[in-house]
């Protein structure tokens, strides 16, 4: 079955949602939505490398599955990521009460 | 197949403004579940099954009930009817629209970004994407699967550490 989609519509798309969360990272103030931003922006990156891994495929004619154990570590790392991240915010809420990135600015100045 | 793509892409896409736009975390939270199903479903159709499955297992499932815990231990309630910023939205479109600008404009120039996605007629054949991924990753990559566990390790102490200790 033969599809009109070519490599370039799915690196589109990754970029497309890059490009969400890196305004969203801007534009939002309360920090969980911040880091939320940030997980979306990772996510995009694994799409580009999924992309990648399929359309480059081996001599056997199969995709290229280096690129998925990459995104496998990257799955990895996000994890961990987010369980210090959050715990950072837990703490962070403890001290301040608050979640909003303008009022934490004690190092700004 | 090809309308299935973009309704994927549109999922994916919509659930990321979503996030981006809901003044309500929890209703942030749950369009990135549907952004990441999304996602997980254009992985399936890229044949990458072992990694869709796990884009729904790790990350629609452990980070985003992480995230909606936390959310509601916190109890943060909605920016209340606050606008963004005007600058900061401004500088945020500017900046999200220029690099998709130069994005578009790189994928334009991009030599093999015409391949066609074409069904691997050897996929039917070799081994489960499972087992091509596992067994790279004990044998070839075995080493940076330490490290990754090292890292899993200190990150679950650091957690411990910073949830006990009072910050003063």
């Amino acid at each position: 079955m033969e599809t009109g989609l070519t490599l370039n519509h799915f690196l589109a798309i990754s970029g497309a949602l890059f490009a969400i969360g890196f305004a969203g990272v801007l534009i939002r103030r309360n920090i969980i939505v911040i880091f939320m931003c940030l997980e979306l922006m990772l996510s995009a990156a694994n799409l580009t490398l999924v992309a990648f891994s399929r359309f480059n495929t081996t001599e056997a004619g199969l995709p290229d599955y280096n690129g998925q154990v990459l995104l496998f570590f990257i799955i990895t790392v996000a994890a961990a990521e987010v369980a210090v991240g959050l715990a950072i915010i837990v703490a962070l809420f403890r001290a301040r009460q608050t979640t909003d990135v303008t009022e934490i600015a004690s190092m700004k100045n | 197949m090809t309308f299935l793509f973009y309704i994927f892409a549109a999922l994916a896409l919509i659930g990321g403004i979503g996030v981006v736009v809901n003044k309500n975390p929890v209703s942030s939270a749950f369009a990135m579940i549907l952004s990441f199903l999304g996602l997980a479903a254009l992985f399936i159709q890229l044949d990458a099954y072992l990694v869709g499955i796990l884009q729904i297992l790790v990350y629609a499932g452990a980070i985003m009930v992480l995230f909606l815990f936390i959310i509601m231990l916190l109890d943060i309630e909605d920016e209340e009817g606050r606008r963004f910023g005007f600058f900061s939205t401004a500088g945020a479109i500017v900046v999200a629209g220029g690099l998709l600008l130069v994005l578009s404009g790189v994928l334009k120039r991009f030599e093999d970004g015409d391949k066609v996605l074409k069904p691997l007629k050897a996929m039917a054949d070799a081994p489960s994407d499972v087992r091509q991924v596992g067994e790279l990753l004990f044998t070839t990559y075995w080493f940076p699967v330490q490290i990754i566990g090292i890292l899993l390790l200190v990150s679950t102490i650091g957690v411990v550490v910073l949830s006990k200790r009072e910050l003063r």
